[in-house]
């Protein structure tokens, strides 16, 4: 503590003479003195919880679209989970089967596990991510929290492009000989659309609430070790 | 929610119904033939009567009712209360809609037989109560026995011709814990099958089976199971003992008086015959003891060398049906030709068995004294067949004669209430009523006569079955529901007591020629067989061609791919008077010699998809080179 009341002196001395000013200098080293809080305990245990939440992502779905038509009353759901597709099972029933068997009469490719290379590394980064979480508790440093923070935020964003990407892929390529002809589509992606028969709709599964949960416990334990620096 | 939508329903039904009513009293009071009160009275009951039994759409049904389909070979099922007909299951005669019978394993399964004669469909029991796991049903004509399986609603087994047992009508009713299903000869003759003696020797020579099929309590697979032999009287219906009852099996029989010929005359003679008591439990351990003779290939108990097996109750003239309350206690046995049940009490009859109270013998059986066994003789009616129960404690006899149907109190023997039917009711089935805890509420009545029930379709007229509601103190007619021939029993259970399947599972298709993947589908030829592993899915077979020379073996191992509900695809063959149906998830054989030169188109039979009409193929069969010129004949 003595090495920071020190250094935060040496700060504030600083501040004086340029005072109404913007002072690039003084701005790094601020960001410097952020970067080096050490995270006080209660965020460490925030950042615990946060890592908890992504053991649940492995067990429930990303994704949820549901297609409903006049001879599906109980709707088709397919299920994207970070390391698979899944059809629902109602009564032996498989829908994803069923969803492919009906995507070829528009000449629609089958939505094929092999196909989806995501499923390598969206599983993967969510492991690299619960480590890195646990190797900022330990060495308890706000540069690991940021960096953990912000390398998140640019995989979720990627990965979001990527489903993104996918769903139009799909939409788009048809085959020229399929039986029936529609003009290329997009899915929806959050929220419903009507799609010849079929009203589709189409949200964030379980998992995807987890990751925005993990990420929200991240900025919070930011703020909350983040106070401690304009506190002195 | 639900409830809210449907007394909306209700009220809205009660309200445009009672409209009609009020409508149709204003403008038919002044033409109407029938004075006007009854008129009123009439149309309200019909109001109630349709609130009662109707299901509205998309609305599911309480009970499943389950027809025997007499001589079609079919058991139908339907709906209670709508009475819809919502299925019907092939069991021994071939069902193109199913493609029943024309698959190497059903074919099997039916043998040289083309046609059954279904009569008493009998729901498993597990502790007196239908268990919803399978469904017999006999057949009366070839004398077969047969298992559907009620998680996909399909024949499994069919066992027969049973040896020994000749028109095979006292069965199927099954033990309390399925432990045996009853089956008996209705037409005694010369045992073995196969033996033959002159007619004049009836009396003598012919012999009559009361018999027990053993089934195996976790596969349901039935076998031969014991034989009692019995004078040459003609066994009609039975059921099994339960409760104080437990471990007897009871059979009526006509024709006591072994007479041949014109038997509405010949075997009416006597004022009593008889109801063969059997206490089965005896039986099994005579069997195990060694104590039976080998008759056509089946351990067979002879009463005359091991007593203590089989006794004689003597019953009003020409006994239908015998029925055991729910209880246990009572055993209801009803002479079509006389106008009283006879309830004997089964206490009674285990004493008169202890004292040896008996009043003579036939062929060795002891015949127990009929004052003694007795507990009450209930005027119910004329020609009363059979009678089922309710949860109040109440009885319900069909009167053929009569054309209705007595409702009693068991104890108090009063008849309380009485309803006609139209018209020559047989059998009647309450819902879950011949089980320790019937459900009451309801009652249909299977009447022979539907004459001006319906629109008419000309002389060849349908089977009427009346939905009857029994929950008050007087019965009310709800519906009538209309069947093609011809169901004799049926019987009622809880819709939520059975848990039926929609799609075969790929992972529990056992077939060993399964394929599941397009790149598998194939045509292998060893000589003159020709093998196809071929897949359905919509809208196509794969292979869709199929080349072969005349005369060669062909077999099809056809699979649906599909796992959605009701994806179901057929194959019929030009010509060939082929046509399976594989349900999703199911593997079928289909094995024929292609004798007929040329092209034939096969085709997807049950309607699929958008593109079910382009779902087709052909069988190429290339003509024999002619043996002398090596040409094409």
């Amino acid at each position: 503590m003595s090495n920071l009341q020190d250094f935060i002196s040496r700060q504030e001395s600083a501040i004086q003479p340029l005072e109404g000013k913007f002072d690039m200098e003084k701005w790094l080293e601020k960001a410097n003195a952020f970067f080096d809080l050490p995270l006080r305990l209660q965020s460490r245990l925030i950042i615990l919880i946060a890592a908890v939440l992504l053991i649940p992502t492995f067990i429930f779905p990303l994704w949820n679209m549901t297609l409903y038509a006049n001879q599906f009353p109980d709707g088709l759901n397919l299920y994207i989970y970070s390391y698979t597709l899944d059809g629902g099972h109602p009564e032996g029933r498989n829908d994803l089967q069923e969803i492919n068997t009906l995507n070829h009469y528009i000449g629609m490719r089958p939505l094929l596990e092999s196909d989806f290379s995501e499923f390598g590394w969206i599983p993967l980064m969510i492991g690299i991510f619960f480590i890195l979480t646990l190797r900022t508790i330990v060495l308890g440093k706000m540069s690991n929290l940021v960096d953990t923070t912000v390398l998140f935020m640019y995989f979720s964003l990627f990965s979001f492009w990527s489903f993104y990407n996918r769903l139009y892929q799909y939409g788009h390529n048809l085959d020229p000989k399929a039986p029936v002809k529609v003009p290329p589509f997009m899915p929806p992606i959050i929220g419903s659309k009507q799609l010849a028969n079929f009203t589709v709709y189409s949200y964030p599964g379980p998992a995807s609430y987890f990751l925005v949960g993990f990420l929200l416990l991240l900025l919070v334990s930011i703020l909350l070790s983040g106070r401690h620096l304009k506190k002195l | 929610m639900e409830n809210v939508r449907k007394k909306i329903i209700f009220k809205g039904m009660i309200s445009t119904f009672g409209l009609i009513g009020i409508l149709s009293l204003t403008l038919f009071s002044g033409c109407s033939r029938k004075p006007e009160v009854e008129k009123g009275t009439e149309k309200s009951s019909t109001i109630g009567a349709a609130v009662a039994s109707y299901i509205a759409p998309g609305d599911m049904d309480e009970y499943y009712l389950f027809y025997s389909g007499g001589h079609s070979g079919n058991v139908f099922v339907a709906g209670i209360p709508s009475m819809r007909h919502i299925a019907t299951i092939p069991v021994f005669s071939l069902y193109p809609s199913t493609g029943y019978g024309f698959d190497q394993e059903t074919r099997k399964m039916l043998g040289e037989f083309t046609w059954g004669d279904v009569h008493h469909p009998s729901l498993s029991e597990t502790n007196g109560n239908y268990d919803g796991r399978w469904l017999f049903v006999n057949d009366n004509a070839n004398n077969r026995m047969a298992r559907i399986d009620l998680r996909d609603f399909k024949t499994k087994q069919i066992l027969g011709p049973i040896p020994n047992v000749s028109g095979y009508h006292g069965g199927a009713f099954v033990t309390p814990n399925t432990e045996y299903i009853l089956a008996a000869s209705r037409f005694s003759i010369p045992l073995p099958k196969g033996t033959y003696a002159p007619i004049e020797q009836y009396a003598t020579d012919y012999k009559g089976v009361v018999a027990g099929i053993a089934v195996d309590p976790k596969t349901g697979e039935m076998s031969v199971g014991w034989q009692i032999l019995m004078p040459p009287f003609d066994y009609d219906l039975g059921d099994a003992g339960k409760g104080p009852s437990y471990g007897w099996a009871f059979w009526t029989s006509y024709n006591s008086e072994r007479a041949t010929g014109k038997l509405e005359v010949t075997s009416t003679q006597k004022d009593r015959d008889y109801i063969a008591a059997v206490n089965w439990k005896a039986a099994e351990q005579a069997i195990q003891n060694g104590k039976f003779k080998m008759i056509g290939g089946v351990k067979v108990i002879d009463p005359k060398e091991v007593p203590d097996i089989v006794y004689l109750i003597p019953c009003s003239k020409s006994p239908h049906g015998v029925d055991v309350s729910p209880d246990g206690k009572y055993i209801i046995g009803s002479g079509k030709l006389q106008s009283i049940t006879t309830a004997f009490n089964m206490e009674k009859i285990l004493t008169a068995i202890q004292n040896k109270d008996f009043t003579g013998n036939e062929d060795g059986i002891p015949v127990l004294n009929y004052d003694a066994v007795k507990e009450a003789e209930v005027n119910v009616g004329l020609g009363p067949l059979h009678t089922q129960f309710d949860d109040k404690g109440y009885a319900y006899t069909s009167l053929y004669v009569e054309s209705a149907i007595a409702k009693w109190k068991l104890g108090t023997w009063e008849v309380v209430d009485k309803i006609p039917v139209s018209y020559n009711i047989g059998h009647l089935a309450a819902a879950e009523g011949d089980t320790i805890n019937p459900k009451g509420k309801y009652l249909v009545a299977l009447n022979k006569l539907s004459h001006g029930r319906h629109i008419s379709v000309g002389p060849s007229q349908p089977e009427s079955s009346q939905l009857i509601d029994i929950s008050g103190e007087k019965m009310k007619l709800l519906y009538d529901a209309f069947t093609e021939p011809e169901p004799h029993y049926a019987q009622i259970i809880k819709a939520d007591k059975l848990k039926p399947i929609e799609v075969y599972k790929k992972e529990d298709n056992k077939h060993p020629e399964a394929i599941w993947d397009v790149k598998d589908a194939k045509v292998e030829r060893n000589e003159n067989h020709v093998t196809v592993k071929m897949i359905a899915v919509r809208s196509s077979f794969e292979p869709w061609k199929i080349e072969v020379n005349e005369g060669d073996h062909v077999t099809i191992h056809l699979t649906n791919i599909e796992q959605t509900t009701d994806m179901l695809h057929g194959f019929g063959l030009n010509e060939y008077n082929i046509n399976v149906v594989v349900d999703p998830g199911e593997t079928k054989t289909i094995e024929f010699v292609a004798n007929k030169p040329g092209v034939h188109p096969f085709y997807c039979t049950n309607f699929c998809s958008a593109l079910h009409q382009e779902m087709q193929g052909y069988l190429l069969v290339k003509p024999k080179q002619s043996a002398s010129t090596g040409m094409i004949r």
